[in-house]
């Protein structure tokens, strides 16, 4: 794949063609300096972007070829998001926060309540379903985004820099919450810098300058 | 996502921002309260004309010489021959007129005991009360004894009573009119103001001849002389064609010859309040149309909110849409929000609406009509106006590219 972005008159080449693929119940780490690409790549994935020119297949089937509602319903049921800065609504508790993307579910009945409470629990959250984002710690905060993430039981979860904004005792919490989810069978893609959470993926994806670099896999 | 859903959490995003909401909602509750008010004034305004018309005599046909303007000069009525008695017996006996009542008045000075006071004198017949649909809450109206031997005996209007008794009852008593001393024989039921904002109580009528021989003169060339006749046209004849008969009988009675000019008038008062009150709906599409305006700024100013609401708002909107929302779902969120501003705006402007009404109905003095439709109408206006300019933000807001909305900074 590739990705060309035009700033200006000027062209910058995002990814320079790679070509990748991730098994299911993988955890991937993806790391490289800013610019190199990796959260151009991760958007490709996310369904949020189209690449330029190559394909994207998530679980067979070709990005490229989906209509917008198709996309977004994909966003919905598939993948799971988890942001640097947890992008919570501040004015809704955490149970409002998780059930979010329950309000978009489509083709499914879900008990809302029921699974967003589930999934509060399942982050060690049970407790403060009813606090507000200002209520709670980063680690806290990060969790209700996990808790969302998962809400939709989706079978990808994508992180982009999850402890990015924790310290490093709550970033490891974090990324034991992760290594737990990702033993559930939910493929995990998480992007990062920092080589010491990178630690915690089976495999680690280098990119440099739109090109990947190193694609090493921890011994078992 | 449900409409339901949506509706809920734009009340939570109207609440969120409270005074940002209402002066927002400002725009709406001023055009919607204004819609209603104008659309209940003219319905009231129209309420009155019908039944000032149906109290003025629909079916009356008023003769009056001289003519509207001859030679695109307008004359007074006294250049021409005046009508007399002789004309109101002919007229009485035609088919179509069921009462004729002939009247002179003048503006006279009376005077009761040590108390003075201006008024207008009206020197008339038994048939005038007939035709006004007129009766007396005390004493008797005059007889047509009294009418033809010229009985110096008055009737006078609610008016006169506050001004020259004071309390004390009127009937048997004697009042000066300019001089001419007169008793009272009967007090007439309170009329009110006229349309035309006189007091229609302020008057006194005593017999015809009584007038004319003593009090306001004859006419020079013509004796046995009337100001204005009127004429009840019977049911079962139609208004205008009565009035075109009538006419041409006078006409033929007055000797004009075929080509000339009527030297008199006919007209049905109706037509007179029927013009102004066209006037009168005129300023009404007026006011309407500028209370229109008022709902348009209003949503302007919703539009302009809807605006700054979706750029502050960029990467909640991106976040929704990484979460699995369509471009659909996030267009339904604003237009919700447009709608629910414009709606609320549209309730609380109902309520001024009725307020305005209830004054303008007070000052205006007629009853408060507001009817089931002017309240849906004004609140659909509203509502109308929300899905009207909160559509474009709301694509806006559904365009966005997510990688960009959750950027935004």
């Amino acid at each position: 794949m590739t990705k060309v972005y035009a700033m200006g008159d000027q062209k910058v080449h995002a990814l320079r063609g790679i070509d990748l693929e991730i098994a299911p119940g993988d955890f991937t780490a993806i790391m490289g300096p800013s610019g190199s690409g990796k959260s151009t790549l991760m958007n490709l994935i996310g369904a949020l972007d189209q690449p330029t020119s190559g394909e994207m297949l998530i679980e067979g089937h070709s990005l490229s070829t989906m209509r917008p509602d198709d996309l977004a319903d994909l966003r919905n049921r598939t993948l799971g998001f988890v942001f640097q800065q947890f992008n919570l609504l501040p004015r809704a508790n955490a149970l409002q926060n998780v059930k979010l993307p329950l309000r978009y579910a489509r083709h499914e009945q879900i008990d809302a309540d029921a699974r967003a409470r589930e999934c509060l629990e399942l982050v060690g959250l049970g407790d403060r379903m009813d606090h507000r984002p200002a209520q709670l710690s980063g680690g806290q905060q990060q969790r209700v985004a996990i808790a969302r993430a998962l809400a939709g039981r989706p079978r990808i979860i994508l992180a982009d820099e999850p402890t990015g904004a924790l310290d490093t005792k709550t970033s490891t919490d974090i990324m034991e919450l992760l290594v737990k989810l990702n033993a559930t069978g939910i493929t995990i893609i998480l992007v990062t810098h920092e080589p010491e959470v990178a630690e915690f993926a089976r495999r680690r994806i280098h990119f440099r300058d739109g090109l990947i670099e190193s694609d090493e896999r921890r011994a078992a | 996502m449900k409409f339901s859903v949506a509706l809920a959490s734009a009340i939570e995003a109207l609440f969120a921002n409270l005074l940002r909401s209402f002066l927002t909602m400002l725009g709406i509750i001023i055009g919607v309260a204004s819609v209603m008010t104008m659309m209940a004034m003219g319905e009231g305004a129209k309420a009155r004309i019908d039944e000032q018309i149906s109290a003025l005599g629909a079916s009356t046909l008023t003769l009056r010489p001289g003519s509207m303007r001859r030679g695109g000069r307008s004359l007074g009525a006294g250049a021409a021959k005046p009508f007399t008695e002789s004309d109101i017996a002919v007229l009485a006996s035609l088919p179509y007129a069921q009462a004729v009542s002939g009247q002179l008045s003048k503006s006279v000075t009376a005077v009761s005991g040590q108390t003075n006071w201006s008024t207008s004198l009206t020197g008339t017949d038994a048939a005038y009360f007939e035709i006004h649909d007129w009766t007396p809450t005390e004493g008797r109206v005059f007889t047509d004894r009294e009418v033809r031997t010229g009985a110096a005996v008055a009737v006078i209007g609610k008016s006169i009573v506050d001004n020259l008794f004071d309390g004390t009852d009127p009937l048997g008593q004697r009042i000066r009119v300019n001089n001419v001393p007169v008793s009272v024989i009967g007090v007439l039921s309170e009329k009110g103001q006229s349309s035309f904002g006189s007091d229609r109580d302020d008057v006194i009528f005593i017999p015809l001849g009584t007038a004319r021989n003593r009090i306001i003169g004859a006419h020079r060339t013509t004796p046995k002389n009337v100001s204005r006749i009127e004429v009840m046209v019977a049911d079962g004849y139609d208004l205008k064609e009565a009035q075109n008969k009538l006419g041409e009988y006078m006409r033929e009675r007055r000797r004009i010859k075929a080509g000339a000019d009527d030297d008199f008038m006919v007209f049905n008062i109706a037509d007179f309040v029927r013009a102004r009150s066209a006037t009168q709906a005129t300023m009404g599409v007026l006011l309407a149309f500028m209370a229109a305006v008022a709902l348009f700024v209003g949503g302007v100013g919703v539009m302009n909110i809807m605006l700054v609401s979706v750029t502050e708002r960029t990467r909640e909107i991106g976040l929704r849409m990484a979460l699995g929302a369509r471009g659909s779902d996030i267009m339904v969120q604003f237009l919700a929000e447009a709608i629910v501003l414009c709606g609320t705006g549209g309730l609380i402007g109902v309520v001024l609406g009725f307020a305005g009404s209830w004054i303008a109905a007070k000052t205006g003095g007629w009853e408060m009509s507001i009817s089931p439709q002017i309240t849906l109408i004004s609140l659909g206006a509203a509502v109308a106006v929300g899905l009207f300019f909160g559509y474009f933000p709301a694509r806006r807001a559904a365009r966005l590219n997510p990688i960009d909305a959750l950027r935004y900074e």
